[in-house]
């Protein structure tokens, strides 16, 4: 058994982080219903990845919204606002990511919420905090990343900026939004009353950096600097980083440098102390360079691994996604399309008393369970 | 405030980051953690230096992810300091470790042999690969499971070598799942009324398959097309045209989703028009980033910031910690707290980026020294003392 089943999510959220936290709940057995709005429903369904489309929807929005219900609802218009307050009296948690004000604007702020449901776990996610000067820009992925120093962490010395190339702070708000909702949900079952829980993306990129940031502000506020070819860490010393073979790459993360110099026959890395492999780490890097390109990666590894090195393969897609390694974790799913195709995605990545949670069900077309949800939640009782 | 998770208690045997990121989270909600660690030398992150920075003998890293938690030593292999563990493993709510496969069972502590003394125990373990497989007894660090996992070719541009993601972004996501599973446990343990404790296993690949959830989705819709990072300006190697970094005159702006023909307009760049097909932005994605890099270097951040947020434009100045620090957005948040050591050793560092009832999850607590709450927790905890 899923230990979130019987609890009821509704997610008023749009794009990525909300909704990512209403997956999260969803694979731990919560059922989560979406309120869209009319005609387009969430932002979401229009977000493009890569131009791809399935059943109409993105396909990122299949991604992020498997699983989910979908319930429409046009807040402006008294009769739907009725319903989902009535719905709202029924649901353990809420969640939304609009622009501080807008909750408010609908009549379903956390005060106004309150009234209707003092249980409720109510969970808000901004951009920037619900008040200051940036509090009404927009929150999203790059922009955050941008604001918050993080592209000064990959890449190289010479580089760009350079972004970490997902939406990590989305995905990570999701995910901690999450704790914020369980946690309130203990304290619930000891109290019997219900929580405001907050978050905002640029809060989560703060968070995210917590061990450089710590670093940097009892280090007398020196900025990061990555290393000039093959940088991992900004902040860590040789050999961290990533390095070319004669046939691909080779990842090497900490490691004693003299056990590595005997290995590869460069006995000249055992004269570094720990303090220069920090200090001098551009130097050893270089001398790494030249010395590995001389084998293949296989090889390396062969040579490495037995002595416990710290080191791997750096692998694409097809060739891990096809690996042993991979498909023994079971971690792909598929979901049944509406038009009757599977769509493959992957699980949870939690295992509770050794089960792995997999559900089938695709992410809804708009307003899929309106009736459904208007008869089970007794919402078309109000206007008979 | 009444923290959440007050009156939960965790024993924490992990060390490095994943584990210990996770019961810093539980922490920081309330909870009470102990990490229990080996004599002498404690948990390994106490000298995982960066820049060779040490804070008051131990690393700033140390530092930031075991604050708020106390530390116990003990000798697992003694019989006397194992018996004292088990005491505390009694009377704790949530177990937690990252030991590589079979290493718990050897010393004793697995989660069937704390389930008979605790039944409604919430047991939480992290491994690198899982507990099968070819790759379960490979290190389970970072850096390495972001090369194996394809992640290490998302960031950076298209004639680049692979590029890491530059933090422990695997340990911390690992770390947050696991928090949520052990939480979704109390949860089924307390408000169902249901006795029972539970398993919770996250293992650090999963995490990392997890994280790249969309793309992977995408790889395997696409027909297993090789990964693509555009050649210029590339934020995320699946989403077209224009997000991305680009130069100014006298920095860098970053563009999120927008419209190319809206922008055509903005910034007055007329071949830009020719681009009006939305789902062709990805394929086009080179061509109109080519255009856009050459055009926003006419201007400063600050000149195109002002045309193009007033249009509700997605987009943003690129800022180092130094000038984020400095801003007065980020001042709004308060998101600096200072913590203080048994010993009088203050620094300073981030608080938890969640608020709960209107107040942020604060803790002047430092990390602990090694073993600094050995006496008092056997005090506390453990019979004949």
């Amino acid at each position: 058994m899923k230990p979130l089943e019987d609890l009821a999510v509704l997610e008023f959220s749009q794009y990525m982080s909300g909704p990512l936290a209403g997956l999260k709940l969803a694979d731990l057995g919560a059922r989560v219903i979406k309120v869209e709005p009319p005609v387009t429903g969430e932002g979401g369904r229009h977000i493009d990845i890569k131009g791809m489309y399935v059943d109409d929807n993105s396909l990122l929005f299949h991604t992020i919204n498997r699983n989910k219900e979908s319930y429409v609802a046009n807040l402006k218009v008294e009769e739907d606002f009725q319903k989902v307050e009535h719905l709202i009296s029924q649901a353990d948690v809420m969640t939304h990511n609009f622009r501080p004000g807008v909750m408010e604007g609908l009549g379903l702020s956390y005060e106004q919420v309150k009234k209707i449901n003092p249980r409720i776990i109510y969970a808000g996610i901004s951009g920037y905090g619900t008040e200051g000067p940036w509090s009404n820009k927009p929150g999203q992925d790059l922009l955050i990343q941008s604001l918050s120093g993080l592209t000064y962490l990959s890449g190289d010395q010479g580089d760009l900026p350079t972004p970490f190339g997902l939406s990590v702070i989305d995905i990570l708000c999701g995910n901690y939004l999450v704790q914020g909702i369980l946690a309130s949900l203990v304290q619930k079952g000891k109290t019997n009353k219900g929580a405001h829980v907050e978050i905002s993306l640029l809060e989560v990129a703060m968070d995210l950096q917590f061990e450089v940031i710590t670093t940097y502000l009892n280090d007398g506020e020196k900025l990061p600097n990555r290393a000039k070819e093959g940088n991992a860490h900004a902040y860590l010393g040789a050999p961290y980083g990533i390095y070319q073979t004669a046939t691909g790459y080779l990842a090497l993360a900490m490691t004693d440098l003299e056990i590595l110099g005997q290995i590869i026959g460069l006995d000249s890395l055992g004269d570094y102390s720990a303090a220069e492999q920090f200090d001098c780490r551009d130097e050893i890097m270089d001398k790494l360079r030249v010395e590995l390109k001389n084998k293949s990666t296989d090889e390396w590894l062969d040579l490495l691994e037995p002595a416990d090195i710290w080191c791997a393969d750096v692998k694409d897609y097809k060739e891990f996604l096809n690996h042993k390694a991979y498909r023994v974790l079971e971690m792909d799913q598929t979901l049944k399309l509406k038009s009757g195709k599977g769509l493959t995605t992957t699980r949870s990545p939690i295992r509770i008393d050794e089960e792995r949670f997999f559900s089938s069900m695709a992410a809804p077309q708009l307003g899929e369970h309106t009736k459904v949800i208007e008869k089970e939640f007794d919402l078309d009782l109000l206007y008979e | 405030m009444d923290k959440p998770l007050e009156d939960i208690l965790v024993v924490d045997f992990s060390q490095f980051l994943s584990g210990p990121s996770a019961s810093l989270k539980l922490a920081d909600l309330g909870a009470r953690v102990i990490k229990i660690e080996r004599p002498k030398t404690g948990d390994i992150c106490r000298e995982l230096y960066i820049s060779n920075v040490r804070m008051n003998g131990d690393s700033s890293v140390f530092h930031a992810i075991n604050r708020n938690k106390e530390s116990f030593t003990a000798n697992l292999k003694n019989r006397k300091e194992r018996d004292e563990v088990w005491q505390l493993v009694e009377k704790a709510d949530i177990v937690i470790h990252n030991f590589r496969p079979g290493v718990m069972k050897r010393l004793g502590f697995d989660y069937k042999s704390v389930q008979k003394v605790k039944p409604d125990i919430v047991y939480g373990e992290i491994s690198g690969y899982g507990d099968e497989g070819p790759w379960k007894d490979k290190p389970g660090q970072d850096l390495l499971v972001q090369a194996l996992s394809g992640m290490s070719w998302l960031s950076g541009d298209a004639g680049e070598g692979p590029v890491p993601m530059g933090l422990s972004i695997v340990d911390i996501l690992t770390g947050a799942h696991l928090a949520q599973g052990l939480l979704a446990c109390l949860v089924r343990r307390g408000i169902k009324q249901d006795q029972r404790g539970g398993l919770v296993q996250v293992s650090m690949l999963e995490s990392a398959v997890d994280f790249q959830f969309e793309t992977i989705t995408t790889f395997y819709q696409d027909g297993g097309e090789r990964v693509s990072r555009s050649e210029t300006n590339n934020a995320h190697a699946y989403l077209g045209a224009p997000y991305g970094i680009y130069q100014t005159k006298d920095g860098s702006l970053a563009l999120a989703m927008a419209s190319i023909p809206e922008l055509a307009d903005l910034l007055h760049c007329d071949s830009l028009r020719t681009f009006t097909n939305p789902r062709k932005w990805y394929e086009q994605r080179d061509e109109i980033k080519t255009i856009l890099g050459t055009r926003l270097t006419d201007k400063t951040t600050e000149e195109w910031l002002k045309i193009l947020e007033p249009a509700d434009i997605w987009c943003a100045d690129v800022l180092s910690w130094n000038e984020l620090i400095e801003s007065k957005g980020f001042k709004a948040l308060d998101m600096i707290q200072k913590v203080e050591m048994g010993d009088g050793f203050s620094s300073q560092t981030t608080r938890s980026p969640l608020t709960i009832n209107g107040e942020s999850l604060l803790s002047s607590v430092g990390a602990p020294k090694l073993g600094e709450h050995t006496k008092s927790i056997r005090e506390e905890f453990i019979d004949g003392n």
